[in-house]
């Protein structure tokens, strides 16, 4: 811990202006020390410099195991998959290794900025692994666990050889190879609120450009890709939301005022005067209410209606479950206890607090998945 | 210009008809452009449809029964001769016993209110979990954000933390590393200042062309509330940071991500705040209850939510969101980091992309202005795509790091136009175009997009996106 003479820090604090305040640094008697445990249990953060790195190591191989069983869900075998999240591996070669930077940060025909193209210091990838994964159970990982997922991801970047162990002695090595450490710089402009600006344009109030040149507008088959925009405005005040179910509005506005009126208002939701306070009472009604149970219960965090993430899509629930009598049943059990193994290695965490009507209402929504429509 | 609303209407020509058969904007139409075929007809059908409905009884009670009935919205509602049956016929509201108090224990908005809600762009993320919810800004007055319409932005969920278990420590290079309770930070001397917070982010779809239809997926992640929380300072003092050879701090929150930023020290000894108050009550679990960090003028990822720790320290930290994410591209392949501020920006709200004008004639166009750097100084709008512009008015307070609400009158003759506010703020930076923006920094980056955001008004009153250079 740092230390310094009280006389320093008395001076320090009168000349920051709190003079008001101006005691030993214990005036308000509050908050306590904190203890070298504590400390220890919260202080995880690692620099690129490595201070705060803990000793431990890891293989490739074993990164492997942990990989297939904790990570790839998400983020593909290889570290590749865009599924989820971005990639985190490709986009890199040996000739960025070389020099590092990564050149295919200048390309047009690059798909995706992945992680390895972007991050300079390898510090990060551990922190953050150590700190934040995996996305279902973030500090579950020991910190071997997080040398060896690392040093497979490094393999996979082609920065490590096969039978590489990553240990704290040897992360400085591997630092002088990653692709894109000397891809970043420090620009004081955004940084300080006293920075220079990059851009400049004037106030100018008068003739100031020729004539105005649209670049870019939305084609009209974007018209409903953010949904139905009349039900996402005010039905009161001088304009009403554009009804973007239907082709974009051909007469003058007097003349279409009336019927963008009407409509504007025929999208207000019924019982929308209950607001969102309180969960939602007894089964659910619908679809929306049923999405809306499943939101609440975070089950979207880890399925999707018609795709895989982590756990499988509720179409294939229900497609294999179809007609299967016990389905509601045995399902309400997985629920409630957890699973693992019917759909691949990541595991269902059990949900005691759920209480029977919901389940019920989001299994029988699930399970009337169809391919034809959801 | 002028404030009238309405030109003169010449009552006596339109007086024979049978009452309210004419809507406002018919009404209004006829009286500056005269007669001509098309406006003949629509008059003939709106005749014959007021016909009938006095065959059916009085065309005034039908007016009335539609409005109580189906709540729809009827042109025959329009005040005719004897006057408006939404003042003739007495309304149900004020007929009948209301509700008692505390119905809604914590309040909630009008039923017809329902559509304003915070919503995501659909496709922008795969999982809900580390996504956006966007600000519907085209429905604000002023500039204070409704808590419950606050963007939100989650890198692993949000999590409801129980305030009695919830711990701040503040350690590093510190005199002596601290532990704080909820109860303690609450009785430390608070302050309450009205700053916006903005995702670095925001605007950032719209980088190489334009990509959503309202101002509520360009501009929403954004936010102004009144924080009430203790000075940064005063907790680093408490706790004797070591304020010379100090350089940085961490903050880091009690999620599942544990999110980190690096801070300059500058900044929070400056104006930074350990908040637990937003708009006079906790802060929201969304953002970050019971305590998350207010950097004014920086980008929101610093504004770390459920923070539970402060690190003192002399270098960055690197930390995920400072290297593969929140770094901003440049033509060159290079990637600016710690580019924090977020700097002098505006826009119209009002009207905005995917409204629709319901007539022409007088419009109180307003928006909002903003920098990261200090006091928003002037707002310019122009009505013709950026040749020309006029200065706006600005409403009060005008503070600093902190939304200003700017307003302009305009008459709208009809005719297509583009709308654009252009800000400038107290140290005399001016909003950039597309194009300057994009002379700089090329089109491929995501962060600080504050370019001038046009919206082009068709004939029909239809508002659109659209870039102009």
């Amino acid at each position: 811990m740092y230390t310094w003479t009280k006389r320093t820090a008395a001076a320090g604090i009168l000349a920051l202006g709190l003079s008001g305040l101006a005691q030993a640094q214990d005036n308000f008697g509050l908050g306590r020390p904190a203890t070298a445990s504590e400390i220890q249990a919260w202080n995880i953060d690692v620099r690129p410099d490595f201070k705060g790195l803990p000793p431990g190591s890891g293989t490739v191989e074993r990164g492997n195991t942990l990989w297939d069983s904790t990570c790839a869900s998400c983020h593909g075998s290889f570290a590749e998959s865009n599924e989820v999240f971005t990639a985190i591996v490709g986009g890199t070669t040996e000739e960025d290794i070389k020099t590092g930077h990564v050149a295919s940060l200048t390309s047009r025909t690059q798909p995706v900025r992945t992680t390895f193209m972007k991050v300079d210091t390898i510090s990060t990838l551990w922190d953050y692994i150590h700190r934040a994964m995996p996305w279902n159970a973030p500090k579950s990982l020991k910190p071997d666990d997080v040398y060896a997922v690392l040093a497979y991801l490094l393999n996979l970047a082609e920065i490590v050889p096969d039978d590489f162990t990553l240990s704290d002695k040897n992360m400085a090595e591997v630092q002088a190879k990653m692709p894109n450490r000397n891809g970043m710089v420090f620009w004081k402009g955004l940084w300080d609120v006293d920075g220079k600006p990059d851009t400049h344009n004037t106030a100018c109030m008068a003739n100031c450009v020729a004539q105005p040149l649209v670049s870019s507008t939305l084609p009209p088959y974007a018209r409903n890709s953010n949904g139905d925009l009349a039900a996402q405005m005010r039905i009161v005040g001088p304009v009403r939301g554009a009804d973007t179910l239907k082709p974009a509005l051909v007469v003058a506005a007097g003349e279409n005022a009336a019927e963008v009126k009407n409509y504007a208002r025929s999208t207000l939701a019924p019982g929308a005067a209950q607001g969102s306070a309180g969960k939602p009472a007894g089964p659910a009604q619908s679809g929306d209410d049923a999405i809306k149970l499943l939101k609440d219960h975070a089950c979207m965090a880890c399925h999707a209606v018609d795709k895989k993430l982590l756990g499988p899509s509720f179409l294939d629930i229900a497609k294999k479950y179809k007609g299967a009598s016990y389905a509601m049943q045995k399902l309400a059990g997985k629920i409630r206890d957890g699973g693992s193994g019917v759909w691949g290695a990541v595991p269902m965490p059990p949900h005691p607090n759920l209480d029977d009507a919901d389940i019920n209402s989001m299994l029988q929504w699930i399970l009337a998945q169809t391919s034809a429509g959801h | 210009m002028s404030t009238s609303n309405k030109p003169p209407v010449p009552i006596g020509r339109l007086q024979k008809a049978p009452e309210g058969f004419l809507s406002d904007a018919l009404i209004h139409d006829i009286a500056i452009h005269g007669l001509d075929q098309t406006r003949r007809g629509f008059l003939k059908k709106s005749f014959l449809a007021a016909g009938a409905a006095l065959a059916a009884g009085s065309s005034m009670m039908a007016a009335a029964k539609q409005a109580d009935g189906s709540g729809a919205i009827s042109a025959a509602s329009a005040p005719g001769a004897q006057g408006d049956p939404m003042i003739l016929q007495p309304r149900p509201w004020s007929t009948i016993l209301g509700n008692p108090v505390a119905f809604h224990p914590y309040g909630t908005p009008s039923k017809y209110e329902a559509n304003l809600l915070r919503r995501q762009s659909p496709g922008l993320t795969p999982t809900t979990q580390a996504s956006v919810a966007f600000a519907p800004l085209q429905g604000f007055f002023g500039i204070i954000t409704p808590n419950g319409l606050h963007f939100e932005r989650h890198h692993q969920g949000w999590v409801d933390v129980d305030p009695e278990q919830h711990r701040f420590m503040i350690n590093g290079m510190v005199k002596e590393a601290k532990v704080y309770t909820m109860d303690d930070l609450m009785r430390l001397p608070a302050v309450s200042k009205i700053h916006f917070i903005e995702c670095g982010a925001n605007t950032g779809m719209e980088w190489g062309n334009a990509a959503v239809p309202t101002v509520q997926y360009t501009h929403g992640m954004l936010s102004c509330c009144e924080f009430t929380g203790v000075p940064l300072k005063v907790l680093l003092d408490d706790c004797g940071a070591d304020l010379k050879n100090a350089k940085f701090i961490l903050a880091e929150g009690n999620d599942g991500s544990s999110m980190t930023r690096t801070i300059s020290l500058e900044a929070a000894l400056d104006d930074a705040i350990v908040a637990w108050g937003m708009n006079g009550e906790m802060l929201r679990p969304e953002n970050g209850y019971p305590l998350r960090l207010v950097v004014p003028g920086v980008q929101g990822v610093s504004w770390v939510k459920w923070l539970r720790r402060i690190k003192v320290g002399d270098k960055p930290w690197n930390a995920k969101d400072e290297t593969s994410h929140y770094v901003d591209l440049m033509p060159d392949g290079t990637m600016r980091q710690y580019t924090s501020i977020q700097e002098c920006k505006s826009v119209i709200t009002s009207p905005s992309g995917g409204q629709v004008l319901l007539g022409q004639g007088f419009f109180n166009v307003s928006g909002l202005a903003w920098s990261g750097r200090g006091k928003i100084k002037q707002v310019d709008v122009s009505f013709d795509g950026g040749r020309n512009w006029k200065t706006a008015r600005l409403e009060t307070p005008i503070l600093d790091k902190c939304l200003t609400r700017f307003n302009i009158d305009w008459v709208w003759d009809g005719s297509p136009v583009i709308l654009q506010s252009r800000a400038t703020d107290s140290t005399g930076f001016v909003q950039p175009r597309y194009s300057q923006l994009r002379e700089v920094r090329g089109t491929r980056s995501t962060y600080h997009n504050n370019a001038i955001q046009s919206w082009k008004v068709a004939a029909t009153g239809e508002v659109f996106n659209v870039h102009v250079d």
